[in-house]
């Protein structure tokens, strides 16, 4: 069993198990925990076969920043671990029925990868490119459209969040930090030399 | 045998040599960089820093880790044992991983991977991580509050990094550090190029390692020390230390995007005699200063202040010298086949 | 202009600029502190530190137990018990002072008919364990043999003003 075989199997072994125990574990922060970990070892499996930089941009992504609010969230709840796991054998059927979907079209896309062979070699070779130039030549030449409207519908969810949360209201005291640091002594300060006992 | 001597075993030992030959001295210049600031803050205030413990108080920082490490490691009642010692763990060894990529030399560098920037802006985008868990399996309110806090602040300012990172990786072409630095070598050092985004950088990197004025998450004032308010002995010892390192990882980041790696300032004798990975040192010791500068003279930050900066005056800036280079390099560079 | 000068001082950073360049500007200022441990500060001849019984010069305790001092105690923090000694003069029998009560405002000092309870210029007595604070009569009188030259010296050079 050569290394790279070796690591492979850990990788995906501890992904597995640990998206398994996203859906059991009790408490939910050790849920998000494994997600994480799981996160993780995709990364790993990606930088085996040699896709690097969509390895790291799943780290940064998910792991940094998705995965900090889901947990951010998690913790803020007050859940009631046991009768949420109440439930758990009334969505079974529910749940199995979405996992087979899934299962049925990954198989699908599995399949039909398998079957057209010449569609994955229009890719640019990697040979002497790495594969972020490689990403990037056909994310903004081939599919440009595509990624700018994915960038779009990103705008519009982060406009519509704050359109949901901004609401203006009046009689607010803000600080303006540029007029605080602007202020010279001479527009506020007077000095007065006040007599005893007369007051200013 | 001798096969898997020589595919295996041999590499592994080398590589384990070379991991070592980075963290030892790490450690060490940890231990060295609290004094360092100990000793920098008391002259800058006047005062005269440990003094007792050898020359000089030289051996101070061992007389601490000492202390650290004989002292009883508490594990409140109510804490989610695992996740709590975790947490200092995941914080100490995201603050060594990172150093893998650093290149201290030209070729001298453990693994000179073509998206070496990305992996470091994973590493410390991850960093957050051992905080958080430390703040919510601390199960206290000081030390969740910590935690909370800064969260959110290192979620901020990521961004700010990413976007400086971008415009550094538009004017170098590369992702991979070391090209990084070569292309400073032919174009010019870029805190002279991108001046404006080395002190965003250098800004954002405080937030980043919850270093004055951003120490939010452990603002004694107000939290108690926040997220490690309950952590004692060794794990605190870890976290002490991983903060530490992070100092010196993202100065080490900082030398390497904008002051030139391992290159002398200028291409003459007596600097290139001096040998690459000592420049690099010395410039990773002038960011430290910086770091250490700021502490001494910059009052904490209010939190609502800090997200002010970070969102509506960092992010802003740094997002519109990204559109800037960009446009300079469209015009006036050819543009990459 | 005053336009443009504002937003200068704001692009420029003038704030932080001159912030940091008091700090650096400092670092470089002699020291006010002390080395301590091996530099110490001048003391004043009426300090009050570790208490200390003297004895005349030709060896004859000075306490004649009139427990004035333990009187005029407001911590009640000294102790004395007494009984005539073989030669028929009053001698203590016991003079205890809680070193951990004591708020050295120095009343016994100044209520001693004949010098003999003192607070010396020793200022460097931690101990480990409260039992150790809890001076006895040897304690004090082997105070009074330690620091009986500096004490002497002070008293007299106070003298004048008393």
């Amino acid at each position: 069993m050569s290394v790279e075989l070796f690591v492979f199997w850990m990788l995906a072994l501890v992904a597995v198990a640990s998206a398994v125990l996203v859906i059991s574990a009790k408490n939910p922060v050790h849920s998000v925990l494994f997600l994480i970990l799981c996160f993780f070892n995709a990364a790993g499996l990606f930088v085996l076969i040699g896709a690097e930089f969509l390895a790291m941009v799943l780290v940064v992504v998910y792991v940094g920043a998705v995965a900090v609010l889901f947990m951010f969230v998690v913790m803020m709840l007050d859940i009631n671990f046991v009768r949420l796991r109440e439930g758990f054998l009334n969505y079974l059927p529910i749940g199995g029925l979405v996992g087979l979907v899934l299962l049925a079209e990954l198989v699908l896309v599995g399949a039909s990868w398998a079957l057209k062979e010449p569609a994955i070699a229009a890719a640019p070779a990697t040979a002497e490119l790495d594969n972020t130039r490689a990403l990037g030549r056909v994310l903004y030449t081939e599919h440009f459209l595509v990624f700018q409207i994915a960038g779009f519908v990103l705008l519009v969810s982060i406009i519509g969040a704050i359109a949901l949360t901004l609401r203006e209201r009046v009689g607010v005291k803000r600080q303006d930090i540029a007029r605080q640091v602007h202020r010279r002594p001479a527009e506020t300060l007077v000095l007065e030399r006040v007599e005893p006992g007369k007051g200013v | 045998m001798a096969e898997l001597f020589a595919s295996t075993i041999w590499p592994v030992t080398v590589l384990v040599f070379q991991i070592l030959l980075i963290v030892v001295p790490l450690l060490f210049a940890v231990a060295y960089l609290t004094y360092a600031e100990r000793k920098v803050i008391a002259a800058m205030q006047l005062r005269q820093g440990p003094m007792v413990v050898g020359p000089y108080g030289l051996l101070q920082p061992l007389a601490d880790g000492l202390k650290l490490f004989v002292k009883e490691t508490v594990i409140p009642t109510g804490a989610n044992k695992v996740v709590f010692l975790l947490a200092p763990m995941i914080t100490f060894i995201l603050a060594l991983i990172g150093w893998a990529v650093i290149p201290f030399g030209d070729g001298l560098v453990l693994a000179d991977i073509n998206v070496g920037v990305l992996y470091l802006f994973a590493v410390s985008s991850l960093g957050v991580y051992g905080i958080i868990m430390a703040g919510w399996a601390s199960n206290s309110r000081y030390a969740f509050l910590g935690a909370l806090r800064s969260s959110a602040q290192m979620v901020s300012y990521e961004i700010a990094i990413g976007l400086i990172i971008i415009s550094v990786l538009i004017s170098a072409e590369s992702l991979n550090l070391s090209e990084i630095v070569r292309a400073q070598g032919e174009q010019g050092w870029y805190v002279f190029w991108h001046f404006p985004m080395f002190v965003i950088f250098l800004v954002s990197i405080l937030a980043e390692t919850n270093r004055h004025p951003f120490d939010l998450p452990e603002d004694e004032s107000s939290l108690v020390t926040g997220y490690n308010v309950e952590y004692s002995s060794m794990t605190f010892a870890l976290f002490f230390l991983g903060e530490y390192a992070n100092m010196i990882l993202m100065s080490a980041i900082a030398s390497v995007l904008f002051l030139g790696g391992w290159l002398p300032p200028l291409q003459v004798w007596p600097l290139t005699w001096i040998p690459g990975p000592l420049w690099f040192i010395l410039k990773i010791c002038l960011v430290l200063f910086v770091f250490i500068w700021a502490r001494a003279t910059l009052p904490r930050y209010r939190y609502d202040q800090l997200m002010r900066l970070g969102w509506k005056v960092l992010l802003p800036l740094s997002l519109a010298w990204v559109v800037l280079t960009a446009g300079v390099v469209v015009a006036f560079r050819h543009l990459p086949a | 202009m005053l336009a443009l000068d504002k937003v200068a001082r704001t692009v420029l950073l003038q704030e932080l600029v001159k912030g940091f360049a008091m700090t650096l500007r400092y670092m470089f200022k002699p020291k006010v502190t002390l080395n301590y441990p091996y530099e110490k500060g001048p003391l004043s001849p009426r300090f009050r530190g570790e208490h200390a019984l003297r004895r005349y010069p030709n060896g004859e305790e000075r306490c004649i137990a009139c427990k004035l001092c333990e009187a005029i105690c407001p911590a009640q923090a000294i102790t004395i018990e007494s009984e005539p000694r073989a030669d028929g003069s009053r001698r203590t029998t016991r003079y205890d002072i809680d070193m951990t009560k004591c708020i050295y405002c120095g009343f016994c000092e100044e209520a001693c008919p004949v010098d003999a309870i003192v607070e010396g210029p020793n200022y460097e007595f931690a101990a480990e364990t409260r039992a150790e604070l809890i001076y006895t009569k040897e304690k004090l009188l082997a105070n009074g043999e330690r620091w009986e030259r500096e004490i002497a010296a002070n008293l007299e050079r106070d003298a004048p003003y008393r």
